[in-house]
């Protein structure tokens, strides 16, 4: 009872405000403003028809490809130069300014060099590695001394001490870095098919805006919604998972995490 | 005669500070004999530290050696285990009760690494905390949990630096007799630092009295309060009191009456 009651609570704006809109855009009767219940129906018809196989998967699978390649070149170059205070001295300022680059810029870079129908992966990768990246080196730093004292004094080898001790410790950074990452790799995969791509969202998207066609240009943007809520859903979940130990972890995230 | 467990000899430590050279420790000598449990007391900041981390290997001396059962120290020795005073940074908080104990085995074999923390488990009587995180238990038991890891890893030498230092004094007195049945039971050789005048005589079998920085052995006391001792009795006891009074005018620096044993 107490989960559905909080399920409706959690839910409830988002109902009234669907509703809502549905009610001003039924009185207004603008072809540009379709009403939700037009959006479900393009929804219902596009996204089970075989555009979604056409499209999404190859676009979405661009995505995760390219935001689990950031995870593991991030997690590794974070550890290995968190723990060297020479390496960060020289590259710190260098990925800073890299980071700071706002990632879309590099679609029309990335078009230019590579081509339309295969930047779109590395696009992902060089916008999303640097939250991961900064993330995992700030984590690996603070391993406290007497953790290294500890690993020293047990004679633990170089993995045992990388990835026994430090990716731990560093774990809740890698997971903040990975979130951010998604995030981004979500936006530069639907940027990087806006500005050309021979399938996927983004693609689709543009081709609805050329027919002027409301329902279904909004029924790509809800399913991205949705992409984006259901990713990050399951991250938290795994974030929970992967951080069971930690002594407060926090019920406000188990109910994030759950809010589905 | 006992072998020797542990040598020191004239050894010395100059940090590199922005204020110039700074002497922690200098020409500091003495042995451990195997099976022995030797206290370290000093006053605060002498540089007790200094020592422990060189005898371990963690840090390497300026001047003079260390060698354990005649090997020189040169880096961390093998059959070494240290308990540090702050449990709750050297517990790693991600891994069970078990496996924190677990974790210095990685070379052996599966069954013999949980055979050897389950005994290090027991010893230190915390045989049903296993599958517990080390947050979820108290800080002396804590603490038990880093002295199991230790024991499991069966050390030729064990090092405690003020390892009961952050626990209340209730919890400390049950501590100080877990670890005197436990060097009983398993023969360890210990040598422990600690700045609490009464810890250092209630538990050696001999007291190293430093002086202020750079530290240098004072004195050393044999202590001769028998193997089993009470935190009642044998602290009400005359020789105890002598003993406690002895060291802590050493440690003020008064002169002493009579020659302090060798």
């Amino acid at each position: 009872m107490n989960l559905l009651k909080g399920t409706a609570q959690r839910w409830v704006v988002f109902v009234v405000a669907v509703a809502l809109w549905e009610l001003v855009t039924r009185a207004a009767d603008d072809v540009f403003f379709p009403p939700p219940t037009t959006i479900a129906e393009a929804a219902g018809q596009i996204w089970f028809s075989p555009l979604f196989g056409e499209h999404v998967v190859p676009g979405v699978g661009r995505m995760l490809l390219g935001w689990a390649l950031s995870g593991v070149i991030g997690v590794a170059l974070g550890i290995l130069l968190g723990r060297s205070r020479t390496a960060m001295a020289y590259l710190g300022p260098t990925f800073n300014f890299m980071r700071s680059i706002p990632p879309p810029l590099l679609v029309p870079f990335f078009a230019a060099t590579i081509g339309v129908t295969s930047m779109q992966l590395p696009t992902i990768v060089f916008g999303a590695v640097w939250p991961v990246l900064l993330n995992t080196v700030d984590g690996a730093r603070a391993v406290d001394d007497t953790k290294v004292d500890t690993a020293r004094a047990f004679r633990l080898s170089g993995p045992q001490w990388l990835l026994g001790v430090v990716l731990p410790s560093a774990l809740p950074k890698v997971f903040a870095g990975l979130r951010l990452s998604l995030s981004i790799s979500l936006i530069l995969m639907v940027v990087s098919e806006l500005v050309g791509s021979i399938n996927g969202i983004g693609n689709q998207l543009v081709q609805a805006q050329r027919d002027y066609d409301l329902p279904t240009m909004w029924a790509w943007i809800v399913l991205l919604g949705v992409l984006g809520y259901l990713f990050n859903t399951l991250l938290l979940l795994a974030e929970l998972r992967a951080l069971a130990w930690q002594p407060r972890h926090s019920p406000e995230a188990q109910s994030l995490a759950t809010g589905g | 005669m006992t072998p020797t467990m542990l040598q020191v000899t004239d050894l010395g430590h100059t940090y590199q500070s922005k204020d110039g050279p700074y002497d922690a420790i200098d020409a500091l000598g003495f042995t451990v004999a195997a099976g022995e449990l030797v206290c370290v007391v000093g006053p605060s900041g002498c540089g007790k530290s200094t020592l422990l981390r060189t005898v371990a290997g963690l840090i390497r001396p300026s001047r003079g050696s260390v060698s354990l059962h005649g090997t020189p120290v040169d880096g961390v020795p093998e059959d070494l285990a240290v308990v540090f005073q702050d449990y709750s940074r050297s517990l790693f908080p991600w891994l069970t009760v078990q496996r924190n104990v677990e974790f210095p085995l990685r070379g052996l074999p599966r069954a013999e690494r949980a055979a050897r923390a389950a005994e290090a488990l027991a010893a230190v009587g915390l045989e049903r905390a296993g599958r517990k995180y080390p947050w979820q238990l108290s800080g002396g038991m804590q603490q038990r949990v880093a002295i199991a890891r230790a024991l499991a890893y069966r050390p030729a030498l064990l090092l405690m630096d003020e390892p009961f230092a952050s626990v209340d004094a209730q919890t400390r007195f049950e501590l100080e007799d877990l670890l005197l049945r436990v060097r009983r039971e398993q023969d360890t050789t210990i040598l422990l630092v600690t700045h609490d005048i009464d810890e250092s005589v209630y538990l050696g079998d001999r007291v190293l009295v430093l002086s202020k920085s750079p530290a240098s052995v004072v004195a050393q006391l044999p202590v001769d309060l028998g193997e089993h001792r009470d935190q009642i009795t044998t602290r009400a006891s005359d020789e105890f009191v002598e003993l406690r009074a002895k060291v802590a005018g050493l440690l003020q620096g008064v002169p002493q009456t009579e020659p302090v044993a060798p």
